[in-house]
């Protein structure tokens, strides 16, 4: 699937101007409160009309204001999860599942109630009104619904904003599923980089209306630069790992990929999965040497690829690690005092116990694999 | 008791006549009242106020005063009844359909206000969510919007018949007050409080169009609780 959008779009005082493609499975829209986040997944929706541009997907023309194209919302077969769930008051759990499926041509639906409902945990609610329902059970069951309308593009504009970090931890599972398992690709709307780190294959990120920067998660996430000041501490490198052995008697991981060799702790995951591992810049010490009679279990060497001082009190290193990067932030007087330059061998040095579980993911089989080849089991 | 249930021909008319007038009335201002709540709430056009000003002008008028401009209107030889009249055969002067439309015209502005309230209610983004998953807009009023706003519906109806039940100066104005025909129950209590030894009847009457009220009042608390029961829990 691809995705192309190139718009300009005015409210108020606040002009929307963005151009960009993805062919993402996962792509965030990231940026601050008030970037246009939202007015564009609106515009992708159709519930809003743009001033001037075109947006089309696979191929299919969704809107061109040029040629006076506009297909409105209900034609458009995109699924919307609303940041409130907005589930229908006067229908059952399962009536507000079955609505939109409902209004699919029979002959593209896909997936069936049945898996979708145990995709997401929600069998048990199936009776019940969405009054009585908790917000992560509100959520999970706004998503089951956009996903039995057989959507071709599902938009998820902040789904976790409105919960707490538990009920969020519940939801964030089913979305990786729903990445990895459903083929359907998904644009996903958020201010938060924890989040982004973990279910993003792409982004976009958006800054005052404009596109400041797209591309893959993995290349956007080590661009400190491109962070609003709040979640800069957030950053860092994501890499997607081997689980290699474990070892019970610790309760430890060890993971691999070609940066090198990683310990976790408490990682509930198979040997021989893959998973995807996020080291925060923050999280890293640098070495000029390997050092010794020290705690921290990961020691990573490599040579510095780039190295941004500035004015400021902090300097970001970029660390080249066979020809994986992982950004670094030390401070300036470190630098300094470490006398780093350009090319210089040094060493990344990591403590296990930074990788908590908002910063190790699980990643389905296959997740890893060049896109299109996904295995589909609920699209068959 | 027995004089309470011993009702004359003409009371037991005029309490029939009554009941139908206003179901009539009621049920025929539904499709309108609701296509006019729906304008005022969500429309945007030219001459909003003024469409506004005409529905809720017989609430402000006095009574005596529509009924003679209905009289004008839809009278034998008014510019719209003398149409009807020669094309579709309807007449409503001196008729009890003429009643009716009496009494739809009194209830109307008090439909479209309760429906109109309730429609400015609805949350439209539920609308917007319904759309995202494939209904059209048509289907999105049939499945969101009418049952939501069904509370405020019912109570709509539940106005309206009861100012069709108690409606008197247009009906006698536009209709007059012929027994069996358009004598509803308000006229019929008028004229026994206008003969001697009338008071017995206008008693009976009375208490009879308690009752009804009461009754209709009864019905619309259930049917909205029915109607509101699951909307309450969000």
């Amino acid at each position: 699937m691809s995705l192309s959008v190139d718009i300009s779009h005015r409210l108020g005082a606040f002009t929307l101007e963005a151009a960009f493609e993805s062919s993402g499975r996962l792509t965030a829209l990231f940026g601050p409160s008030g970037s246009g986040k939202t007015t564009l997944v609106n515009l992708i929706g159709g519930l809003l009309r743009p001033e001037r541009g075109a947006i089309s997907c696979d191929g299919r023309v969704l809107v061109d204001t040029a040629s006076g194209v506009f297909v409105p919302k209900h034609k458009r077969r995109i699924g919307y999860v609303f940041q409130d769930a907005r589930l229908f008051p006067h229908m059952t759990v399962d009536q507000n599942l079955r609505y939109g499926r409902f209004f699919a041509p029979p002959t593209e639906r896909t997936g069936s109630t049945a898996d979708v409902v145990d995709l997401l945990g929600i069998g048990h609610l199936l009776d019940r009104g969405p009054g009585s329902l908790s917000g992560g059970e509100k959520q999970r069951v706004a998503i089951g619904r956009a996903l039995l309308a057989s959507p071709k593009l599902i938009l998820m504009d902040e789904p976790l904003a409105s919960l707490d970090e538990r009920r969020k931890a519940e939801i964030m599972p089913y979305i990786e599923r729903l990445r990895d398992e459903t083929g359907i690709p998904i644009v996903y709307v958020s201010h938060s980089i924890a989040e982004v780190a973990r279910l993003a294959t792409d982004m976009v990120v958006l800054d005052a209306g404009k596109v400041a920067a797209a591309g893959t998660a993995a290349d956007l996430l080590q661009r400190l630069d491109l962070l609003p000041d709040e979640e800069r501490d957030e950053g860092g490198a994501v890499f997607e790992m081997q689980v290699k052995s474990r070892d019970e008697a610790f309760g430890m991981s060890l993971l691999t990929s070609p940066v090198g060799e990683i310990h976790v702790a408490e990682l509930d995951a198979e040997t021989g999965t893959t998973v995807r591992v996020r080291i925060r810049a923050r999280d890293i010490m640098v070495a000029t040497e390997r050092p010794r009679g020290i705690s921290a279990l990961n020691v990573l060497p490599g040579r510095i690829a780039a190295l941004g001082t500035g004015t400021g009190p902090f300097a970001d290193v970029t660390i080249d690690c066979n020809g994986q990067e992982i950004a670094a932030r030390i401070t300036r007087q470190s630098a300094a005092t470490l006398g780093l330059t350009l090319g210089m061998a040094v060493f990344a040095v990591v403590k296990s116990v930074t990788f908590d579980r908002r910063n190790t993911a699980r990643t389905a089989a296959g997740a890893s694999l060049p896109r299109g080849t996904t295995s589909n089991p609920l699209v068959s | 008791m027995q004089w309470l249930l011993d009702l004359t021909p003409d009371e037991w008319n005029a309490v029939r006549l009554s009941i139908r007038v206003a179901v009539v009335a009621t049920v025929f201002s539904l499709p309108p009242g609701i296509v006019i709540a729906l304008l005022l709430a969500r429309g945007r056009f030219w001459g909003k106020s003024l469409l506004n000003g005409l529905v809720h002008l017989p609430l402000i008028l006095p009574p005596v005063v529509t009924g003679y401009l209905l009289l004008l209107t839809f009278g034998r030889r008014g510019p719209v009844g003398a149409l009807l009249d020669q094309y579709f055969g309807i007449v409503f002067s001196f008729r009890w359909t003429g009643a009716a439309l009496a009494c739809g015209i009194m209830g109307f502005p008090l439909m479209v206000r309760a429906i109109r309230l309730s429609i400015e209610a609805v949350d439209r983004r539920l609308e917007a969510a319904a759309g995202t998953l494939g209904a059209s807009p048509a289907w999105v009023f049939g499945t969101i919007t009418l049952p939501l706003i069904l509370p405020g519906v019912i109570a709509g109806m539940i106005l309206c018949f009861a100012k069709a039940m108690g409606e008197f100066g247009a009906t006698i104005t536009f209709v007059s007050n012929i027994p069996g025909e358009t004598q509803t129950l308000p006229s019929a209590i008028y004229t026994f409080t206008q003969v001697p030894g009338g008071d017995e009847g206008a008693l009976r009457l009375t208490i009879i169009s308690i009752v009804i009220a009461m009754g209709a009042l009864v019905a619309s608390e259930v049917l909205a609780r029915r109607a509101g029961r699951r909307l309450e829990v969000e």
